[in-house]
């Protein structure tokens, strides 16, 4: 196989003694699109942040994080601002919030073109107004002067995303790009990144909630758990035959097109970083759980070309009936 | 546009007169100046000439009228002291109250701005604690109690500076250190929070995952957006150059238009109180209304707001 564009070794994050990110393994390689996906707080954002150290300093970040083959970790802060919007680029949930309010769109994306690509001057304008035209801004030109607030979610976004192509970077993270847009919109922006994608022959970092959506616009997917990946794998198989409880709990969560079938949330919540189970941080909640998996907590293995697991019970055949209801012995035995 | 200016105009006379007619009500109410120009022993025929001359024996509400006529022809009305126009007394004061509360708040600026900002960037450290127990202090501590305890230091312990009058310019230092000092503690506090709170946004996260240097991020994002809250609390420090100095002026005799108050006050000088206030106010407001038009300069938001609404 290719070297990775980023690999990701062993992270670990924690805030004040709490763990958010336990131990991930991730690879991108160059041109892929990986989906990152799992619920609220397993640790999705963390992971990227702590990659591109825009983490706050109370983070305590430990594990390697290599580009091209170098670490990035240790590297001395002037050249990981050569990284950060020169070789990856990143965009955020909430684009109104993550652009600056004072400052003209022209500004905002003119600092990374002088910065990567040493613009200056008309050329600067010429390819601000060629990004803003790229990323489907109407009315490119005269939108440069306009400020974040006078246009809307989805212009933002468009706007960010035009921010992070400027620096023409390999590998382009989204953080949950839509979440803040409504439906039409965000069906939007997910093709825009994917027509972007293809041109430019960058790698993307897609990270949602929506394990439909990712898999719909990425190769690969890697499904994440209070901290940990738990199930990675191509996209199609991957969503076709979970072999992860969580993985399927999280594709029966969605909703289906013709709505005969009704909606199956996974019950109970995700666990307290601080108060973490012993075992499977799964396994309090789910349906498939044995006492093995009281036990320790499963490592991520190759269970078939492409395809990673941890689960204990990794010879289950989910595919069956959906789980419904959870077997509620493992959570009382932990209780 | 010209709607929101016309608003703040209206709104600054507003106030400017509702300022001058709490002072014209209060000194009213707070003691007969005849009886103490005049002194208490004055014979009553004395005392009823004296009230008859400065028309203090028409009704109330009539000398309030014939007050604010007065004023719209520029007549501020004269000194019961000295028999000199009121304004002409208070202009000749004004250069040395401005001589210690100008550079008391360039020493403001200077000290608390740079103070409040770096303490925020170095938030937890032993700078920044300081920065805030010497914040904390120079609020609770009342001016004169740090007049007199620079004068205590500096001038009777050490000798080094003089502790009162206005003869050379090293009368001016102490003066001006203390009404700088408890200034440049609150600004500091305040730029400081204003500083912590823009630092979390999430678009200074957004500007450091563009490869832009810790300086620039700040110098380029973070300022301009911590300077919009920090302008009003200048603007506040700016409105009060005229009134600021008071309790400063008292303590080291200093004859500028804070003392001039002080013994007007106490003299129940009408006209005196009344055009000090009647200017204190105008400064106040004048600065604010500055501070509204600087908004718009500042923060885009506001601007294209207040065109919305014109
Ligand atoms: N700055 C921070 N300080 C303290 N804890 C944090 C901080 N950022 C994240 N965390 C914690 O780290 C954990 C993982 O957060 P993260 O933002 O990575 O979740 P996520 O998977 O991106 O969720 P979401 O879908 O809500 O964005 C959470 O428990 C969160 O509370
Ligand atoms: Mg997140």
């Amino acid at each position: 196989m290719k070297t990775p564009l980023v690999k990701i070794e062993g992270l670990n994050v924690a805030f004040d003694g709490a763990p958010a990110v336990r131990g991930v393994d991730l690879a991108v390689h160059p041109g892929e699109a990986l989906g990152l996906v799992g619920e609220s707080g397993s640790g999705k954002s963390v992971t990227w942040l702590a990659a591109l150290r825009l983490l706050p300093g109370k983070a305590s970040v430990q594990g390697r994080v290599s580009l091209d083959g170098s670490d990035i970790l240790s590297l001395p802060v002037r050249e990981m601002e050569r990284i950060r919007g020169g070789r990856i680029g990143i965009i955020f949930q909430d684009p109104s919030s993550a652009l600056n309010p004072v400052l003209s769109i022209r500004r905002q994306i003119s600092e990374v073109l002088a910065l990567h690509r040493g613009m200056s001057g008309s050329e600067i304008r010429a390819e601000a107004k060629r990004l803003l035209d790229l990323v489907g801004m109407p009315d490119a030109k005269g939108r440069l002067d306009s400020y974040p607030h006078e246009m809307s979610g989805g212009q933002n976004q468009r706007v960010m995303i035009a921010m992070a192509l400027a620096g023409q970077p390999d590998l382009l993270i989204a953080d949950e790009p839509t979440t803040a847009l409504d439906v039409t919109i965000q069906a939007q922006i997910l093709d825009l990144l994917q027509q972007i994608r293809r041109e430019m022959g960058m790698a993307l970092v897609l990270i949602s909630h929506d394990l439909g959506v990712v898999a719909e616009n990425c190769d690969r997917v890697a499904v994440m758990y209070a901290g940990r990946i738990v199930e990675s794998g191509p996209a199609a198989t991957l969503f076709d035959t979970p072999r992860h409880p969580y993985a399927r709990g999280l594709i029966d969560a969605l909703p289906t097109l013709d709505d005969t079938q009704r909606l199956v949330a996974i019950p109970g919540v995700v666990p307290d970083p601080r108060d973490m189970p012993r075992g499977c941080a799964f396994g309090p909640r789910c349906a498939y759980a044995g006492p093995e998996c009281l036990l320790d907590s499963p490592p991520l293995r190759a269970v078939a070309p492409g395809r990673r697991l941890a689960c204990a019970r990794h010879n289950l055949d989910l595919a069956g009936p959906k789980s419904t209801t959870p077997n509620s012995t493992p959570a009382e035995v932990v209780s | 546009m010209i709607r929101y200016i016309l608003t703040r105009f209206l709104r600054a006379f507003i106030t400017i007169v509702l300022v001058v007619t709490f002072a014209f009500v209060v000194l009213r109410l707070s003691g007969d100046p005849a009886t103490i120009i005049l002194g208490p022993e004055a014979p009553p025929e004395a005392i009823a000439a004296f009230r008859k001359s400065w028309g203090l024996d028409q009704p109330v509400l009539v000398q309030y009228i014939q007050y604010f006529a007065a004023i719209f022809q520029g007549d501020l009305g004269m000194s019961m002291r000295d028999g000199r126009p009121a304004l002409e007394l208070v202009m000749e004061r004004i250069p040395a109250t401005l001589a210690l509360t100008l550079p008391a708040l360039m020493l403001k600026l200077a000290m608390g701005v740079p103070a409040g900002v770096y303490a925020a960037l170095h938030q937890g450290t032993a700078f920044d604690r300081a920065v805030m127990v010497a914040a904390v202090m120079g609020f609770a501590v009342p001016s004169f109690v740090l007049a007199l305890g620079l004068v205590l230091v500096f001038a009777v312990n050490l000798g080094w500076l003089p502790s009162g009058g206005r003869d050379t310019i090293w009368h001016a230092i102490l003066p001006i250190v203390t009404l700088g000092l408890g200034g440049a503690a609150a600004l500091a506090r305040f730029t400081r929070s204003a500083m912590l709170e823009v630092l979390g946004q999430h678009y200074i996260r957004t500007a450091s995952s563009k490869g832009l240097a810790w300086a620039v991020v700040v110098r380029s994002h973070a300022l301009p957006n911590a300077a919009i809250p920090t302008v009003t609390l200048i603007g506040f420090l700016v409105g009060s150059l005229i009134a600021g100095a008071i309790v400063v002026e008292s303590v080291f005799s200093w004859p500028g238009v804070g003392r001039l108050m002080v013994v007007a006050v106490a003299n129940r000088d009408l006209a005196v109180v009344q055009c000090i206030l009647l200017l204190v106010a105008t400064t106040m407001v004048t600065s604010n209304l500055i501070v509204d038009f600087l908004y718009g300069a500042l923060d885009p938001r506001l601007r294209h707001g207040a065109r919305a609404n014109a």
